[in-house]
């Protein structure tokens, strides 16, 4: 952990980033979203900064609103309020798919993947927009056709093996185990180039050595891509472990701000989740 | 590449089987041996399988229910004999004839695709099957009232009736609800053949790139597939166009064949009996819709002896395969018999061969 430990500094809007990604525009700015279903409320005045290079963590008591943030962020739904700029452009108007050639990528909560494709295969859709030729070419089996999906071959290769998971490539990701579904998930949101990945509970359903082992593999694909991670986690030793700048939502809003040691001694904090984490 | 091989020889297998099967008939007509009633069924089977593999882009790998798919072969049927028949005269070549009024029939069918295609491929569920069924109805209404003829002038369309075309001597193409009658047999079977090829050589490819990959990807999960970057509209409304483009070209090689083709003819239940095929050969398995239209098209010819009993014993064909593909302890009991030759076959490797 003490590696791990890099200074956090204030940027105007009231948030932290660390102190290496200061010169840089931010990866994410969100200022004053909120959502409304109806009259409930489910998300207000989010407000958050996360640096070029960070990783962020999002926790909060079950129902707090974490994943609404994500579905906001990726356009799943519309803001009802505030705007969200991604390195320094808005992305209102945009849809999901738009917002994913922007740079934001995601897992999913309860697994998503495309059970039915090969694991290569999932990787190769989230290669996707990366790879050029037409569906003219690809019919009549042009030049173009063979150079892409060789390229595209070898680069689904390649990402597979960050979790070592190229002897896997022609099982049918259905077919997997849960833990490697998980992976999978995360090697298809980076295979679609993203400067921002979102984790949603990444470590769901593993057990303490899974979790060490993922992250260990989160900070090395921040460090490989350089890219910004955020990340829902209910694993408290994941997220003090290697967040740098943790949020805390409860009932749709930010009750805390700061660093792990921050927050692990923020009094509000105790009270709405950590307090009853620490009885157990 | 190991992927890459393992489905192009699957591909291989299926143009093999198609390419064979296309051997057998000309070497049992050529001989003679070919019954009369099947030899007049080689061009529609050859219809029904192309049909049955464009449908299956559509509902096996896009996974969305059409029951308008003999709307699209009707648009195509009724362009192609209005293409042959006006250019009769100025084309003399039937095969080159026959090729445009494919073409042109799977233009327009294509342009039908677009049209109900838009607005609907935006909606989720069940109502991609609802609208598709209302539109294989109203192309039927339409080509009710439609009335086209040609003459010197070109063509002339109405919705009236024959003498409201206004023509100058010439002819009459299509009569409304009596059809196109007349219609020159400009089809082969060799024509037929090339047409399935062409059907998969199109759908194969598509599913092995990545425009394939992208529609499969929506079937499976649609929300993921949007989360990747995946424009969701785009991708299904090419596949369900593709289909329908297919469909409308297989549509002006079976009206080429009759010499007289009623509107009538592709209502709804034309529209289940390819979806039949789709469904019994297996979603999203090329080969085996091929197979199922190729037997189910057969069939009641080879049962018209036993009149009586003919529709039961379809049914019961039906039940039995259904039962054979889907039925689990059924499919274990056909695997261990296929393993029990190819062990066999592989010198007597009984338990590692069955296991294949």
């Amino acid at each position: 952990m003490s590696n791990n430990n890099p200074k956090m500094v204030p940027v105007p809007s009231h948030s932290i980033i660390p102190e290496r990604d200061v010169d840089k525009t931010p990866v994410l700015e969100a200022q004053h979203l909120g959502i409304d279903f109806g009259g409930l409320t489910a998300v207000d005045d989010f407000n958050m900064v996360i640096g070029r290079t960070e990783i962020a963590g999002l926790i909060g008591p079950n129902g707090a609103g974490k994943t609404t943030v994500f579905n906001l962020l990726t356009k799943v739904y519309q803001p009802t309020r505030g705007a969200i700029l991604l390195e320094g452009k808005e992305t209102t108007g945009m849809t999901t798919a738009q917002v994913n050639a922007a740079g934001i990528a995601r897992t999913f909560q309860n697994i998503r993947l495309f059970n039915n494709l090969t694991v290569e295969e999932n990787v190769k859709v989230g290669l996707h927009n990366q790879n050029k030729y037409s569906t003219f070419s690809g019919i009549l089996r042009l030049p173009s056709f063979w150079r892409e999906e060789r390229k595209s071959h070898e680069r689904a290769l390649e990402l597979l093996s960050i979790f070592d998971m190229e002897d896997l490539a022609n099982h049918k990701a259905g077919s997997l185990p849960y833990g490697a579904q998980r992976r999978l998930e995360i090697v298809r949101a980076l295979a679609t180039n993203p400067c921002l990945l979102l984790l949603d509970e990444p470590a769901a359903g593993m057990n303490p050595s899974e979790t060490a082992e993922l992250m260990d593999n989160i900070r090395k694909i921040r460090d490989t891509f350089n890219i910004a991670i955020m990340l829902i986690e209910h694993d408290m030793n994941l997220v003090m472990g290697i967040c740098e700048g943790i949020a805390v939502l409860n009932y749709g809003r930010i009750i805390a701000k700061g660093t792990p040691a921050e927050i692990q001694a923020n009094p509000q904090v105790i009270e709405a989740y950590l307090g009853k984490k620490k009885e157990g | 590449m190991k992927k890459l091989s393992k489905s192009t020889r699957s591909n291989f297998i299926t143009y093999g089987i198609v390419v064979a099967a296309f051997i057998v008939m000309q070497i049992l007509s050529s001989g003679g041996k070919l019954s009369s009633s099947l030899s007049g069924q080689l061009i529609p089977i050859c219809v029904y399988i192309s049909l049955a593999i464009s449908l299956n882009l559509t509902v096996g790998i896009l996974g969305e229910l059409s029951l308008g798919h003999a709307g699209f072969m009707s648009v195509g049927a009724f362009t192609g004999v209005v293409v042959s028949m006006s250019l009769q005269s100025s084309i003399a070549s039937d095969p080159i004839r026959l090729l445009l009024a494919m073409i042109v029939g799977a233009v327009i069918a294509a342009i039908a695709g677009i049209i109900v295609g838009v607005p609907v491929l935006r909606l989720r569920g069940d109502y991609l099957a609802i609208v598709t069924l209302a539109f294989g109805e109203i192309i039927k209404n339409i080509l009710n009232n439609l009335y086209v003829g040609v003459d010197g002038s070109g063509l002339h369309f109405s919705v009236t009736d024959t003498a409201a075309l206004g023509m100058d001597g010439g002819m009459v193409l299509i009569n409304g609800p009596m059809g196109a009658s007349g219609v020159n047999k400009i089809a082969t079977f060799t024509a037929g053949f090339i047409l399935i090829l062409v059907t998969l050589f199109v759908v194969l490819n598509l599913i092995n790139s990545r425009t394939g990959r992208a529609i499969m990807a929506i079937r499976d999960n649609r929300i993921a597939a949007e989360s990747v970057g995946l424009n969701i509209t785009k991708y299904k409304l090419l596949a369900f166009v593709i289909s329908a483009a297919l469909a409308g070209a297989a549509g002006a090689l079976y009206a080429t064949n009759y010499s007289t083709i009623m509107p009538k003819k592709f209502d709804f239940n034309t529209s289940i009996l390819i979806l039949v095929f789709v469904v019994l050969g297996g979603m999203g398995n090329i080969r085996g819709g091929m197979i199922a239209a190729a037997i189910l098209t057969v069939l009641p010819e080879v049962l018209r002896a036993m009149n009586d009993y003919r529709m039961l014993i379809y049914a019961i064909v039906l039940i039995l395969v259904m039962l054979f593909t889907n039925n689990e302890k059924a499919v274990q009991i056909r695997k261990n018999i296929t393993g029990k030759i190819v062990g066999v076959f592989r010198k007597k490797q009984p338990e590692g061969g069955a296991e294949e």
